[in-house]
């Protein structure tokens, strides 16, 4: 039951000093109380006229109770979110270098299209005729969508990433169901790699997970599937290129030995940045791959969303596709909104998918076109690749020094001697200005650290990041430990006690009572 | 006083009578860090040797906790539930988890002792 | 390209220090037969410009819901959001920032997730929101799997008054996950005795308010025959501001609450994207999905917000985890908790209110017209209407005439018989002259 995940959750010691200001603030970065502080609860931003006298029909049925939400006036709202995004780190402010999120440039003609009145002003289900242009844009990013992936069908109801693994794992259950093979085929093969997202998505709908494990130089070997599959085995999920940041060298080996034994092939797009425009999932034996569109296609991650995971599926799972889908009626698109009547496996959300992001999507992939798209794939690898080599003669690498695709993947074993962890280097980062890299993951790798630069870096900002990773290494090595045990010292908020937020949780702003 | 033993899943038992005390080593809460949340079986339990009997969460990680031997939950340790940083101060002692009446004592023969344990450790690193 | 800021010169500098000779050997991993030679055949590059000429001509194809006199609803509705929401979530650092899983650089969400979560609990009558889901209908779905989880239960009862879209996606993953479903008939009236299909093996019935069809139900006594067997009651809503104006799921005695927010902070955007609202009762909250900010305080004791209790969540839970959630819908929820403290509970009561009077002032004139008839004894913001032609027919004569009138029920439940009903809705948007338009329409089309 050991785990080795468990890692230091509040700062070794706290010193507590007399702020050095009055207010707290220092100068421009500044203390910004609750809504539920400053507001007040008669107070409102938006001007709305009573309406006259009339009979009300709510049947008895009125809130009498209080609310207890306060109110605040446009200027104080301007004021209080301002300063609050002024705590955020952001793609727009530096690099974000975090391995397996993309953190891509987004472009703000995407915003500026989302906006236009006829696409965000138009309601899911006002009659098809008066959203011919909305209907239309989605069928034309599902079409280049199915061109890039050379997969048969595309389910663009997802709304997000995760989602799209249930939609694509469903589809499969559901072939596996209409094959009568539901009680025979229970098991999913998972490598120890993947993101959680995979083993959780698998488990949700009644699947167990059979680890499959990666050899020395860290990819899945066909060997080992064939080791593991069985006639037990409904599908494998895999990401390619994988939570290493290599490229599952073995794929159609592999989806040759999946499909042999009557299972189907999951992929995680997670990671498709580092091919489009260079291979074709649909070539590689892929049945159902989503496509994280907040990745790959540039929507803003927005703090934590909201995402998009549309899925390509094969000609073997697409009559599975879930409700609703688009259909050609002579000239004019409609959707098909019921399940009733074909092998759809049913319906994931209410309405029809993230329009929102699909409208940014499009923007992003007209913008570059089928040569931009390649050279973006190709700028991304290159960079990730131009920062292994520049750093690894400080970091150790768990697979060795072999290039890698769009993210460059190194352990913690050249800290071994520093008592300096991971996570130190990590926050140290945040001190020279930098968001750290995604951390601790793959679990496989003891203190990983996985770095993305995605195709939006200039030379300049990837020589100024490798230097200042170098003078961190070196500084590491040479046993400058306060700059790492005491980090970050100069962002809004030192090391957060999370001990006490999961030991005590505090999830809702209550009133204080009088001492 | 009575022996510790160990299971390779890092729980230990401690027998007095046919009554044995069952928690995690104090090596396992030192790599789980700060213990924020425990979930115990109920008391009445019916538990299998090696079957999942408990949960020990700390923030970044949570571990199932296998039973070491078969037997029914005769006690669990409420005083958890208010402090559960009892089984990084004291993980062989006030952070027990939970007492089993064992079915068949012999099911802790095959297990370590303290010195063999600490000989594992030192393999397993 | 105005995207890719490396230059040819760049590339081969970086080419000669990994020591390759051109770019295809970092691709060498690819099996030889799968490599793409040449381009994909979609479009070459193109400049902004003819960018925004293509999606604007697409866009044109479309009716915006401000250039007609507007009623849709039926779970996602026209609501007036101030300007300053949309400048303010388009801010850099609220646009293009991570999720924040490093506190000490994302104060800026973890505070404004906080505030939602409060708002969030307040509004509901709960005691703990999470930081939102995906939308209405997958917070609905989510909320049955953790009735499932606390009562270890598998069977759901769905009331009639569920919007149809909502039952069928509870539906499809209890299907998959191999639970049962049981999904009452179509509840036009608010008249079906839930209470009666509730048994020993029920985890939760399932509850809207206000229901599909407009009606406003008492959930006490629902809430009271689940507790008596053992059940949970989920409510659940799609109008978020009908919270100003009726009482709330947990003063009702609400065991978990989801609900869609899209009303407040976010425009209807064709079906996305939307932000669900879940919340529940402290002692749940172990077994609640999403993400949560919490209070706690930095290394230099100053209060600091953090990501908490995420052992129940995927990254570190894997297949155990409560759900394979990732990301919320952040900026969604963003939205939707600045134009919530724009409007503060005195606005929102207001708000509220106005959408009130003109559905009355609508369902008046309406009822007007001859041989049609509102079908609710009450109703919010949104009332059904019956009509003596087939009302998908109706609703595309209104179309036609330039008035977008409402959502024909068959189009959500095409075998219930029900093909005479729309589902119409009317919000703070609405003026006199576009609720005489539709009367005039309407009457029109039907003489």
């Amino acid at each position: 039951m050991l785990n080795r995940q468990g890692r230091a959750t509040r700062a070794v010691e706290v010193a507590l000093t007399a702020p050095a200001t009055f207010t707290g603030n220092r100068g421009l970065d500044m203390e910004e109380a609750l809504i539920f502080e400053t507001g007040r609860l008669d107070a409102t931003g938006v001007d709305i006229d009573e309406p006259a006298p009339f009979a009300s029909r709510l049947g008895g049925h009125e809130r009498v109770a209080p609310i207890g939400l306060p109110g605040l006036t446009e200027p104080e709202c301007l004021r209080h979110y301002v300063r609050l995004s002024r705590k955020n780190y952001s793609i727009d402010a530096g690099l974000y270098p975090l391995g397996s999120c993309t953190m891509k440039h987004n472009p703000r003609l995407n915003e500026k299209m989302a906006r236009l009145a006829g696409f965000a002003d138009i309601h899911p289900l006002q009659p098809f005729s008066t959203a011919q242009g909305a209907l239309e844009l989605i069928d034309a990013l599902a079409k280049t969508l199915m061109a890039l992936t050379g997969m048969s069908a595309v389910a663009m109801s997802p709304k997000a990433g995760a989602h799209g693994e249930l939609c694509g794992m469903m589809a499969i259950k559901a072939a596996i169901l209409a094959r009568g093979e539901a009680e025979t085929r229970r098991v999913v093969l998972v490598p120890d790699s993947a993101h959680g997202t995979n083993p959780a998505t698998a488990a949700l709908i009644g699947f167990s997970v059979r680890a499959v494990p990666a050899n020395a130089e860290g990819i899945v070997t066909a060997q080992a599937v064939k080791a593991a599959i069985g006639p037990d085995v409904a599908a494998i999920m895999l990401t390619n290129p994988n939570t290493c940041g290599l490229f599952e060298r073995e794929i159609a080996e592999i989806a040759d030995t999946v499909h042999r034994a009557g299972a189907y092939f999951y992929c995680d797009g997670a990671n498709f940045n580092a091919i489009v425009g260079k291979a074709k999932p649909g070539d590689l034996g892929v049945d159902a791959m989503h496509i994280n569109l907040h990745k790959t296609f540039s929507t803003p991650h927005g703090g934590g969303g909201p995402g998009a995971g549309p899925v390509v599926l094969s000609e073997r799972l697409a009559p599975f596709a879930p409700v609703p889908f688009l259909k050609r009626d002579g000239d004019a698109l409609t959707l098909v909104e019921h399940a009733e009547g074909g092998q759809s496996f049913g319906r994931l959300s209410a309405f029809h998918g993230q329009m929102g992001m699909f409208v940014r999507a499009l923007a992003f992939i007209l913008s570059h076109g089928a040569d931009g798209l390649k050279q973006a794939s190709e700028d991304a690898v290159l960079s990730a690749n131009y920062i292994r080599v520049c750093l690894n003669d400080l970091m150790t690498s768990p697979f060795g020094d072999r290039p890698c695709m769009h993210e460059a993947l190194f352990d913690d074993r050249w800290l071994k001697e520093t008592g300096i962890t991971t996570l130190d280097f990590a926050k140290a980062m945040i001190d020279e200005g930098y968001h750290p890299m995604t951390v601790y993951f793959p679990l496989v790798v003891h203190g990983a650290m996985l770095i993305e630069p995605t195709e939006s870096e200039s030379k300049a900002s990837l020589d100024l990041f490798i230097m200042t990773l170098r003078d961190l290494a070196l500084g590491a090595l040479a046993g400058d430990r306060d700059r790492f045990l005491s980090a970050p010292r100069f962002a809004p908020r030192e090391r957060l006690d999370e001990t006490r937020a999961a030991r005590q949780p505090i999830l809702t702003w209550t009133k204080p009572t009088p001492a | 006083m009575s022996q510790l033993r160990y299971s390779k899943d890092h729980e230990y038992i401690r027998l007095e009578g046919e009554i044995g005390t069952v928690g995690i080593s104090d090596h396992a809460q030192a790599q789980l860090g700060d213990v924020v949340f425990v979930e115990l079986p109920q008391v009445g339990a019916q538990l299998v040797q090696g079957g999942e009997a408990a949960v020990v969460e700390s923030v970044k990680a949570a571990s199932e906790v296998y039973a070491p031997a078969t037997g029914e939950v005769v006690a669990v340790n409420d005083a958890l539930e208010g402090q559960p940083s009892l089984i990084n101060e004291d993980a062989t002692g006030k952070g027990w988890l939970f007492r089993v009446k064992l079915a068949d004592p012999k099911e802790l023969e095959s297990m370590m002792d303290e010195a063999a344990y600490q000989e594992f450790l030192k393999t397993e690193a | 390209m105005r995207y890719l800021p490396l230059s040819d010169e760049d590339r081969a500098l970086m080419l000669a220090r990994i020591g390759v000779a051109d770019i295809d050997a970092l691709f060498a991993d690819i099996p030889a037969s799968k490599r793409l030679t040449g381009l994909i055949d979609i479009p070459r590059r193109m400049s902004e410009m003819e960018v925004e000429r293509r999606l604007s001509a697409m866009a044109a194809r479309n009716v915006a819901a401000g250039s007609a006199p507007f009623f849709l609803g039926a779970g996602a509705y026209r609501h007036h959001v101030p300007a300053s929401v949309d400048h303010l979530i388009q801010r850099s650092e609220f646009l293009t920032s991570y999720t924040p899983y490093q506190p000490e650089i994302a104060q800026g969400t973890l505070q404004t997730l906080f505030e939602f979560q409060t708002q969030v609990a307040a509004l509901t009558g709960m005691e703990v929101a999470n930081a939102s889901m995906y939308d209405g209908s997958t917070a609905c779905a989510e909320a049955v799997l953790m009735a499932h989880r606390l009562t270890k239960r598998k069977k759901a009862v769905l009331s009639g008054g569920l919007h149809p879209h909502y039952a069928a996606v509870v539906r499809t993953l209890a299907t998959m996950a191999e639970d049962e479903t049981v999904i009452l008939p179509p509840d036009v009236f608010a008249r079906e005795d839930i209470a009666a299909a509730i048994d020993e093996e029920t985890s939760c019935v399932v509850v809207q308010n206000p229901d599909f069809f407009g009606n406003l139900r008492d959930l006490a006594p629902i809430a009271a025959a689940a507790k008596a067997k053992g059940a949970l009651l989920v409510a659940v809503f799609t109008e978020a501001v009908s919270l100003g104006a009726v009482r709330s799921p947990g003063e009702m005695g609400a065991d978990i609450v989801a609900g869609e927010g899209q009303s407040i902070g976010n425009a209807l955007n064709f079906g996305g994207p939307y932000v669900g609202l879940f919340a529940t009762r402290l002692k749940n909250v172990r077994q609640m999905p999403g993400r949560l900010a919490g209070e706690t305080v930095d290394a230099e004791g100053r209060r600091s917000f953090t990501l908490t209790l995420s052992t129940r969540e995927q990254h570190i839970r894997r297949e155990k985890a409560t759900s394979n959630i990732c990301t919320n819908s952040g900026l969604c929820a963003l939205a939707f908790t600045i134009h919530m403290s724009l409007l503060g509970e005195k606005g929102l009561r207001s708000l509220a209110k106005v959408n009130h009077a003109n559905a009355v002032a609508l369902a008046e004139r309406l009822a007007g017209v001859s041989s049609v008839s509102i079908l609710n004894e009450c109703f919010f913001n949104e009332f059904t209407l019956r009509t003596p032609r087939p009302a998908s027919e109706v609703v595309d004569a209104l179309a036609k005439k330039g008035v977008i009138g409402g959502v024909p029920v068959s189009r959500l439940l095409p075998k219930a018989g029900l093909d005479d009903l729309i589902v119409v809705a009317s919000t703070e948007t609405d003026s006199e002259s576009d609720r005489a338009a539709y009367a005039a329409a309407l009457a029109g089309i039907l003489s």
